[in-house]
Parts: C-alpha cells; structure tokens; sequence
C-alpha cells in the first residue's frame, strides 16, 4: 500500500464523512463548518491530481471568503432552525431511493466506460521543476483569454449585484417616489389659517400734522 | 495504484450526497446553498481528475471558471437570502408561494 493509496482514501473518507453531515446537520453554522471541511479534504485530493493552484485557490477563495460569508448570513438570520427541519424523517426514504438510483447509473456507467483502461493509464510524475501555475497561466491569458475576461466581467456584475439588492442607506439621488405623490392631498399640504383683521398701525405725528 | 474510476466513483458518491442534501433540507434555502456548493465541487473533481489522466490543462481552465462563477453565484444568493428575510422574516421554501395562482 502505497502512501499515494493511504492519503487518498483517508482524505476520501474525510470528504464523504463531511458531506453527509453537511446535508444531516440540525444547525446551519454546523453544517457550513462542515462544508470548510469538505473542501479542505477535497483540496487534498487535488493536489494528490497534481492541480496544486486550484487546490490552494479552492482554500483561499471557498474557505477563505465564500465560506465566511455564508457563515456571516447565517449568523445574522435570526431563524428557527428546528421549525425548519420538519418533514426531514418524512422525506429520508424518497431522498435515499433518489440518491441510490442517481449513484447506480452513475456506477455502471464508471464500471463499464473502461476508465482504468490503458487509455487512462496514471500519467507519470511531472519533473521537480514543471510549474502548474505557469502552465495554467500560460493557457488561461492566450487560448482562453476571452474568457477570462468574461469572468472578471460576472464577478463585476455579482459585487454590485450583491450590492445594489442589500443597500438600505440613505439613496442620494432624488428619485420620484411615485406612491408617494398619489397619497398627498389638499388636507396634508395646504394649512389654511383664521385669523383677525390686521389693526391699522397708529398713526405718526407728522401724519397727523399733514391732516389738521 | 489509484485509477481514474476511484476518483470518478468517489464523486459519484458525493454528487449522489448532495442531490439526497437538496431533496431532505428542502425547506431551509442555506443548506440549499451549501448543496449546491457540493454539488460544483464534484463536478470539479471529475474534471480535474480527467484533466490529470488526458494529461490536458483545458480541464484545470474549465474548474478555474467554474469557481469564479459558483463565487458569483454564492454571493449573488446570499444576499437574495438577506433581502427575503428581510422582507418575510422566513427563509423556508414552501412559504415562499405568493406568485403561485
């Protein structure tokens, strides 16, 4: 037993371990802790394929920023979680006969496609000094740099998206509040004043020289 | 030595996990979420187990794309999540049927 043989199945068995409590965990916070689990033994599983960038960037982007965001959302609902697993038992059986029947097609097809098949025979090592980094650049700013761009793009789009749908600050543009101006009315606006007739001022002296 | 099947097989099995995930936690949009995020991660695996096999870097590109887009995605539905609770104080599923004739 190689040690390639141990690390995969250990990190295997940590990963399936962690996704079957991800999907059974009463608590939301448990369950995204958990899924940081699942990724970091899935990472190493990775890096067992020699994909050393997405390995580490599926660290850094998944449990070091998609994950602390998902943690602070769930912290700040204030939600039942008990009243929201209702009908879990119910609905065990449907799920396991769904989930079986999904990984029986799916197993037949693996079993019967040949995969350890000469054709997908284990490539042999990559030198000490092949950069997977520089051979992913490498591809990703020539062939696919359309792409790429594209991506930066989306992720334009998702931080002002995420933005715009949450902000409930002060709008500093003076937008017409349409509802606002039906429901005004004459009795709001316009305050109409009793008052008594204006007393003339009293008169000056050298008014009342001109008089005389 | 480790072929291409066990690497297919073990994200069979957590693919398999995850659509269990969606059809249990049906009520609770987060765990939803996190499904989904399982979900990708098998599908990453594939691809960058046949990418390891074919011995083809397109494989790696596709994951880097995918992880951009899933980021996109996870942000976009959090903050969907925040708006609804805001607005309902509910974050269940079924509840969620006033478009419904």
């Amino acid at each position: 037993m190689s040690f390639q043989v141990i690390v995969f199945y250990s990190f295997a068995a940590w990963l399936i371990f962690a996704a079957l409590m991800v999907i059974s965990s009463k608590h939301s916070v448990k369950a995204a802790l958990f899924l940081v689990l699942a990724f970091a033994s899935a990472s190493g599983i990775w890096m067992l394929l020699e994909a050393e960038f997405l390995a580490v960037s599926l660290i850094v982007v998944y449990v070091g920023a998609v994950m602390v965001l998902l943690l602070f959302v769930v912290m700040m609902l204030d939600v039942d979680y008990a009243a929201l697993r209702q009908g879990f038992v119910k609905k065990l059986p449907l799920a396991l006969i769904i989930a079986l029947g999904f990984f029986a097609i799916l197993y037949s097809f693996i079993t019967h496609g040949d995969f350890s098949g000469e054709a997908y025979a284990s490539p042999a090592p990559k030198p000490e000094d092949y950069s997977n980094i520089k051979e992913l650049g490498r591809v990703l700013y020539t062939d696919y740099v359309l792409a790429f761009e594209i991506a930066a793009v989306i992720l334009l789009v998702a931080i002002i998206a995420a933005i715009a749908l949450t902000f409930r600050g002060r709008r500093s543009r003076k937008a017409q509040v349409i509802s606002k101006q039906l429901a005004a009315n004459k009795k709001n606006r316009l305050k109409v004043l009793k008052m008594d007739a204006v007393k003339t001022a009293p008169k000056s002296e050298s008014n009342e020289e001109a008089e005389e | 030595m480790i072929g291409l099947s066990d690497y297919l097989l073990l994200s069979a099995i957590l693919f398999a996990i995850s659509v269990a995930g969606i059809i249990i936690n049906r009520k609770n949009v987060i765990t939803l979420l996190m499904c989904i995020e399982l979900m990708l991660l098998a599908v990453n695996t594939n691809f960058i187990a046949f990418s390891h096999f074919l011995e083809d870097t397109a494989g790696q590109v596709f994951v880097f794309f995918i992880l951009t887009v899933a980021a996109a995605e996870a942000a976009i539905g959090l903050a969907i999540i925040v708006v609804l609770f805001r607005n309902r104080a509910t974050i269940d599923v079924e509840q969620l049927n006033q478009l419904k004739g």
